[in-house]
């Protein structure tokens, strides 16, 4: 009679109840000995309920917290709750972060009876919090040579102050990685870091980009747009290719550097933001200063720290650490299976000169494990170009640098055509094929313009247009 | 054979990386040589155990929770690591120098002591 009036729920065993939550739960009786644990807690231990019943909790759980049971028997004491984090070691040699709430059970006479442990994984969390923080660019970022050693040794410092950061390099050297790096390391990490391409958009464009615009500045203004410079508030903006900045923006630049304020495009109210600013630029701008194409005084604002980052020409050892590294990525993502590189392949890649530095070699590697349909990357594998090139290019010198960044104005000066035939002796295809590459240079500079390029090389129209010609480039 | 048990109290250490007292025993022919002697740790560190292991020559550790980089490490080094075990030390010696005690063992003493109290 009474079993049929007690309430269906009533039936359920404490077990069940225990098993239905997705957190470890174990039930400790006086002594600190397991009474119950459930599944959750099972799985996460390691250990099975009927073995773990009667046994001392702390062997079960075998945290880090309990202190010879000292904790435990003090919330028995106090019946006071305790929540603490700390971490336990399963019976499969993982060390997992836990979060411990442990309260005490009390008898229907009010006196304690035992304790109900409560266990919270925190590794999903933490994993999570990891990938969001973590220092994954500063992993990823790899050489043993001498001179990244200098930059890995360079980069905390950068983190711990707020200055500017100039990033210089040639490109595919990973000025990019550097600066995220430099960022998540940062007291600012938790905050956005935003990217700006400065070369890539129109001036009118990017600075309404840059520091928004208030609605009805413009044709199209139909509402306040806030710009990078405030959506990076509290974080790092990060101007790529700031050599490319037009000279009215650098102006604008140069007073929200100096006193962190700007008008956005057609707005009348100043906005006070709180950014870093990391630049970078594959250009000299110390030239770009002498040729009129960059302001001086922004140069100095933003050269407080100044990271130049070594072409991989210039990091001994690490192009065959990169070759096995990134060999290792693409041959796991694409399933392939190949064993490494053959000595002939591996020759070939090792005595290239990578004029694109990593972000050349990674596409290579890329290429060939794509290609190789044997289980070695032999050297059909590789890319042709390879082949037709220098085997190694030369360090460029002040006075070669001086002529990239001139963006094809005075390029390249008689001089320097003596300087080239010098190079010939170590080109294996002799005169023809540093005139080809000179040829292409300066068409590549002068956006394909004949005349100035022929110009440029001191040459006739019609001598480029039959140089053209002979070398199949027209 | 050179036996090393990580210990607390009575009972074997249920954490390898928290050990602050080991005892080392040499079995031979399933009997066990001399007084086993205790050593207590300057402080709980895996990696200091881990060098005391090596440097006493040890050929089997007895312990409780390890973590999988240092059983690798153990292992590599050839050394036996029977992990996961709970209840009294004294048992596991015996257990292991009768060449039974397997890693996750949960010895008899470990549920007497409930009755005891």
């Amino acid at each position: 009679m009474k079993s049929a009036s007690m309430h269906p729920l009533k039936k359920i065993a404490v077990t069940d109840i225990l098993n239905g939550v997705p957190h470890g739960i174990a039930i400790l009786d006086k002594n600190l000995c397991v009474v119950e644990m459930n599944s959750f807690l099972e799985v996460l231990t390691g250990f099975a309920n009927a073995d773990a019943r009667g046994v001392y909790a702390d062997f079960i759980l075998r945290s880090n917290i309990d202190n010879h049971g000292r904790q435990f028997r003090e919330v028995l004491e106090s019946e006071e709750c305790l929540s603490v984090a700390g971490n336990i070691i399963t019976q499969h040699h993982k060390k997992i972060p836990v979060y411990f709430t442990v309260s005490s059970l009390v008898d229907d006479s009010g006196n304690a009876a035992g304790l109900l442990v409560f266990l919270e994984d925190l590794s999903g969390l933490q994993s999570l919090d990891k990938k969001r923080h973590s220092n994954d660019n500063v992993e990823k970022i790899l050489g043993h040579s001498p001179k990244m050693q200098e930059i890995f040794e360079l980069m905390p410092v950068l983190a711990h102050t707020d200055a500017s950061v100039l990033i210089t390099g040639e490109t595919g050297t990973g000025k990019d990685m550097i600066a995220e790096a430099i960022h998540n390391t940062s007291k600012r990490s938790r905050h956005p870091f935003i990217k700006v391409n400065c070369g890539a958009l129109p001036e009118a464009l990017l600075e309404s980009e840059l520091f928004g615009h208030a609605r009805g500045a413009f044709t199209g203004a139909v509402k306040d747009k806030p710009g990078l410079f405030r959506l990076a508030q509290d974080g790092t903006i990060f101007l790529t290719e700031i050599g490319d900045l037009p000279l009215t923006l650098q102006v604008k630049l140069l007073s929200v550097l100096d006193d962190k304020e700007f008008f956005p495009v057609g707005g009348v109210k100043k906005v006070k933001v709180d950014v870093r600013i990391i630049a970078a630029t594959h250009h000299s701008l110390r030239e770009l200063v002498k040729m009129g194409q960059f302001r001086e005084d922004l140069f100095y604002r933003l050269n407080v720290l100044r990271l130049h980052l070594p072409s991989l020409r210039e990091r001994d050892g690490d192009i065959r650490l990169l070759l096995d590294h990134f060999f290792r990525e693409f041959n796991s993502n694409l399933n392939k299976g190949i064993k490494g590189y053959s000595n002939k392949a591996l020759n070939v890649l090792t005595s290239y000169g990578y004029p694109g530095n990593v972000r050349e070699l990674r596409n290579i590697v890329e290429y060939a494990v794509n290609i190789c349909q044997e289980n070695k990357i032999q050297r059909e594998c590789l890319p042709k170009y390879l082949f037709e090139q220098a085997p190694r290019r030369k360090v460029q010198t002040q006075e070669e640098k001086r002529v990239e960044v001139n963006d094809g104005q005075e390029f390249p000066p008689k001089r320097d055509m003596e300087k080239r035939t010098n190079q010939v002796e170590s080109s294996p295809g002799g005169w023809s094929e540093v005139e080809k590459e000179m040829i292409l240079e300066a068409m590549k500079k002068t956006g394909g313009n004949r005349s100035r390029a022929a110009l440029a090389l001191g040459w006739g129209r019609t001598t480029l247009w039959r140089k053209l010609n002979r070398y199949g480039l027209n | 054979m050179k036996i090393l048990i990580t210990i607390r109290e009575n009972n074997v250490a249920p954490r390898f990386d928290l050990t602050s007292e080991v005892l080392i025993a040499l079995c031979e022919n399933q009997e066990i040589l001399g007084t086993p002697r205790t050593m207590l740790m300057n402080r709980p560190s895996a990696e200091d155990l881990c060098a005391l292991i090596i440097k006493e020559g040890i050929s089997t550790v007895i312990c409780g929770g390890i973590e999988e980089s240092h059983l690798k490490y153990l292992s590599w080094k050839k050394i036996q690591v029977v992990d996961s075990v709970i209840g009294p030390y004294s048992e596991a010696l015996n257990a292991a120098n009768a060449g039974f005690l397997k890693a996750g063992t949960i010895l008899p003493g470990a549920k007497k002591r409930v009755l005891e109290k």
